[in-house]
């Protein structure tokens, strides 16, 4: 019985917080007030919202989340100045812009999501489209010789990890 | 502004050069790359990596200067959450006015890709 | 030091503006010239931020946070208009 109270009061504990935090921040400030008035609207949002947050993503190891974000924040960099370096000192012509398709082992849509936000902050790779069936993923490389490779590499790197995260 | 420690002013310093040059080496792919599909990978990704360490700069100079702000982090937070999204759009956009073209690869299922086929 | 390479900054960040303001005329199609809109905005949320930190003071902050929400809207509102002629259906 409790555990069922909790979770119609508390729906979603993560937005809560993120709710608090977002609060805080906006308002620039860590006093009693913020952090109680913050509170108050991480409870009531979720509570107003929770008809249209049907199922909850299940994250099975959220610390593996993290270590993920640190990682793709790091890929960041480092790729954003191989692209910087193409841009500015590769001619047009030298460039080898590529389709490449990838087939998806993820299935919860939230996975997919990240996976496709993913690709499209690390430069180099844009994610352009879901097939229809939500089973693959088309992503255009603005310079790939080989686009076996960089299928492989998000796949080994990006795709494998939210499986576990998620699955 | 004059009593901070030599070391952060380096550290500002530093990340303005870098976020400064990343959101000047976005906008010059915009106007160098020669196809609208290439034209997408320069600005959605070196501006926001610009933009970012410009608001980390920022961060770290009002910290040192004494009024602690951390709000910058929303803003980073939001870019770096709507970047992948506007980038998908366009990207769609332009998908959608080269329909029907040749040298998109065929998805393995026989319903084809998620854009063409909504109405 | 930090002034001198303030100078720096806004004065690349402001070519950068120049730069996508030049796609947005030429950008020969739509989409391109929703990129450089795009584009526009985040350099101009990075703009704002440096004149915050030029005149020392916090009060951009708002309006670089309402900026980024705009833009955002703004492009994907923009896509969608191109992409179904409707934008809310």
């Amino acid at each position: 019985m409790p555990l069922r109270l909790t979770r119609k009061l508390l729906p979603h504990p993560l937005l809560s917080t993120l709710l608090v935090i977002v609060w805080c921040l906006l308002i620039n400030d860590l006093s009693l007030g913020t952090v109680v008035f913050g509170a108050i609207l991480g409870l009531l949002i979720p509570i107003s919202t929770a008809a249209y947050w049907p199922d909850r993503p299940k994250i099975t190891r959220p610390w593996r989340l993290v270590s993920y974000m640190l990682l793709v924040i790091w890929d960041i960099m480092v790729a954003n100045v191989q692209v910087a370096m193409i841009v500015l000192f590769k001619r047009n012509d030298d460039m080898a812009p590529n389709w490449v398709l990838i087939p998806l082992d993820l299935r919860s849509p939230e996975a997919i999501t990240l996976l496709a936000g993913t690709i499209t902050l690390t430069p180099g790779t844009v994610s352009t489209d879901l097939s229809a069936d939500g089973r693959a993923l088309l992503v255009h490389a603005l310079d790939a010789a080989d686009p076996e490779a960089v299928r492989d590499d998000i796949k080994t790197r990006y795709e494998r990890r939210l499986k576990e995260i998620f699955e | 502004m004059t009593d901070i420690p030599f070391l952060i002013d380096i550290l500002v310093a530093t990340l303005l050069i870098i976020g400064a040059t990343f959101t000047l080496i976005g906008s010059y792919g915009l106007l160098k790359l020669d196809q609208p599909m290439k034209r997408l990978h320069a600005p959605t990704k070196a501006s926001t990596l610009g933009v970012g360490s410009l608001l980390l700069a920022s961060m770290i100079h009002a910290f040192a200067s004494g009024e602690s702000s951390l709000h910058e982090l929303l803003v980073m937070a939001f870019l770096f959450v709507t970047a992948p999204i506007s980038g998908n759009f366009i990207a769609k956009v332009h998908l959608h006015r080269q329909r029907g073209g040749k040298e998109l690869p065929a998805p393995p299922a026989e319903d084809g890709w998620a854009t063409y086929s909504e109405k | 030091m930090i002034d001198t390479v303030l100078y720096f900054a806004i004065g690349a960040v402001g070519l950068a503006q120049l730069l996508a303001m030049v796609r947005l005329v030429i950008g020969p199609h739509t989409g391109d010239r929703i990129l450089a809109l795009d584009t526009m905005v985040i350099n101009a949320i990075g703009l704002i931020i440096l004149l915050g930190m030029f005149w020392g003071t916090q009060i951009y902050f708002e309006s670089a946070l309402i900026f980024a929400m705009l833009g955002f809207v703004s492009t994907v509102a923009l896509a969608r208009f191109v992409l179904r002629g409707d934008i809310i259906e």
